[in-house]
């Protein structure tokens, strides 16, 4: 046969450096919105002549942040282990479930209808009875798991269910097993719809965690961030409850972060979802 | 299943026949008749086309001789090899749409049969090079699918169903979905392959010319339920290439054909 004429790769598109710049402003633009945006609370704030009990200034949230760095970050460390905890349980507990289901129609059938119930019962309403009857630690690891597995599950089904029709014909034709199929085809045909749950799951666990926490913390122990911002709340620490709400935000930016780079790592040959943000 | 008694696998083939269907019927689930009953002997080496409108059970047919499912009644013969070790496999199916697993690397692709037979890799490696090289795709080994044209994609797929080294090759529209120029180099190369590798090659179509192009008898169906509706030899002098495509020859199949296949899309509305 003659060889084919076709390029391996298309060629690169003169219009990048447009692009270029387009992305330099992207980028650019929400970051000069922010400092627009602190630079006039501060000015607010200091005009008026405001108490930082009612409205703190950014540089005083800054300050409260350096000076409390000790206590702030020992919650911070505590919350982001209970997200780390809550969010693995919910991608093993999540990918396991579909799995699951997937080789067994009974299964799914039988218990798909108690996913979504623990699914849209707001967690905030069952952190108090997971209190009462499991230990703090765990409590708030459940509530982080509970929030945090309906998108693993269903985004994972939804991937194994997605499987080209054709390309199973063809493992049934040359005859491999269930576990060939499962790791050479369902999984890798999956993959783009588990990391997009895992994504969702990653925000989410954050916020089991951090619900949980404030039941907890009402109850009268912990040492998260959520209990943090609860107790200076308490104390009228507000310029304390910002800096911690700051922190929280940014740990849910930077597990978003970390999960889209490893989605994108893991995609980026072949997806179109990864392909589309290079070319 | 109304007749069980589909048998798979016999070695014994007197008459040199590479797939024998007898009496050949699928109803789905539903009841509704999808093919026959239909009669369908092609003997070893050759190529014959399957003609017919869409949804007259050509595909069936094709699914039924690779054993992806069972007839509801009649027998379905395919001729196996006394050897199936590593990682032979009798049968190669090349799908419509190139159906490739996109995320992994054209190499990947082709050595998947090979790799569910348990091949290892370092005699793999030999197969896949052989059989990219037959399909001219050899330096594209280690691209990834989405980096191939349509045509190259479909030639993988044909590398991968070559790789097992298959004494029938069952191609399902292959080319149907490709523009009219590089369908008509596939179909040369095609011919090349067959040629050269001797393969028996069962092609379903729903095109006229490459039907006649390609085969050496063509079986004209009829809509659903699919029927034989009639069988054309397709005498042109060997090896076909560019000049048979212009011929007078040709044309004079071409509609002899089309006049076969009238009434198969005329009788009913679809």
């Amino acid at each position: 046969m003659s060889p084919p004429k076709a390029a391996p790769s298309p060629a690169a598109v003169p219009a990048s450096q447009d692009s270029g710049s387009l992305r330099l402003v992207r980028l650019a633009l929400p970051i000069l919105v922010l400092a627009a945006g602190i630079a006039m609370w501060e000015l607010v704030v200091r005009v008026n002549d405001i108490p930082p009990y009612v409205l703190p200034a950014p540089s005083a949230i800054f300050a409260t942040l350096v000076r409390d760095w000790g206590v702030l970050s020992q919650s911070l460390l505590t919350t982001l282990l209970t997200t780390f905890e809550g969010f693995i349980a919910a991608a093993i507990g999540g990918i396991a479930l579909a799995l699951l289901f997937n080789l067994s129609r009974w299964l799914e059938y039988s218990l798909f209808p108690y996913a979504v119930v623990l699914q849209v019962t707001p967690v905030i309403a069952i952190a108090p009875l997971l209190l009462i009857y499991l230990s703090q630690a765990t409590a708030v690891v459940v509530c982080a798991f509970i929030v945090a597995f309906f998108p693993v599950l269903s985004n994972t089904t939804l991937g194994l269910n997605s499987v080209d029709r054709n390309l199973a014909g063809l493992f049934q034709l040359y005859g491999a097993s269930r576990l060939q199929t499962l790791c050479l085809l369902k999984l890798p045909a999956a993959l783009p719809f588990m990391l997009g749950g895992l994504r969702i799951a990653g925000g989410l666990s954050l916020i089991g965690a951090v619900v949980a926490e404030i039941a907890a913390g009402s109850a009268g122990a912990g040492s998260g961030l959520a209990y943090r911002i609860a107790e200076s709340g308490y104390r009228l620490n507000i310029p304390r409850m910002f800096a911690a709400l700051l922190l929280l935000s940014a740990a849910g930016i930077v597990i978003y972060g970390l999960l889209a780079l490893t989605s994108h790592l893991l995609l980026r040959r072949w997806h179109e979802s990864a392909i589309g943000k290079e070319s | 299943m109304a007749n069980s008694a589909a048998s798979r696998g016999s070695d014994v083939d007197p008459a040199g026949l590479a797939v024998d269907l007898r009496d050949v019927v699928k109803a789905y689930d539903n009841g509704v008749v999808a093919l026959g009953p239909i009669d369908l002997a092609v003997r070893r080496g050759e190529f014959v086309s399957l003609l017919g409108p869409s949804g007259c059970g050509k595909s069936t047919a094709l699914r039924l001789i690779a054993g992806l499912s069972g007839p509801t009644s009649g027998t379905v013969n395919v001729t196996r090899p006394a050897r199936t070790e590593n990682g032979r496999h009798p049968i190669g199916f090349v799908f419509q749409e190139p159906t490739l697993m996109p995320w992994t690397t054209v190499r990947e692709n082709v050595r998947l049969p090979l790799k569910l037979a348990h091949v290892p890799p370092l005699e793999s490696r030999e197969r896949i090079d052989a059989a990219l090289a037959q399909v001219g795709l050899r330096e594209f080994a280690d691209s990834y699918p989405r980096e191939l044209s349509g045509g190259m994609k479909m030639r993988v797929s044909l590398a991968r169903a070559l790789v097992t080294d298959p004494d029938i090759l069952l191609m399902d529209e292959p080319f149907a979905a490709l523009d009219e120029i590089t369908r008509f180099r596939l179909n040369n190369d095609l011919l090349a392959l067959w040629r050269s590798l001797q393969k028996t090659v069962i092609f379903v179509t729903h095109s006229v010319f490459e039907s006649v192009y390609l085969s050496q008898r063509i079986m004209v169906m009829t809509s659903r339920p699919g029927r034989v509706a009639a069988e054309i030899a397709i005498e042109a002098a060997e090896p076909r290439g560019e000049a048979f495509r212009t011929s007078a020859d040709y044309a004079g199949y071409c509609r002899k054909v089309s006049e076969t296949l009238a009434p198969a899309y005329s009788e009913r509305s679809s």
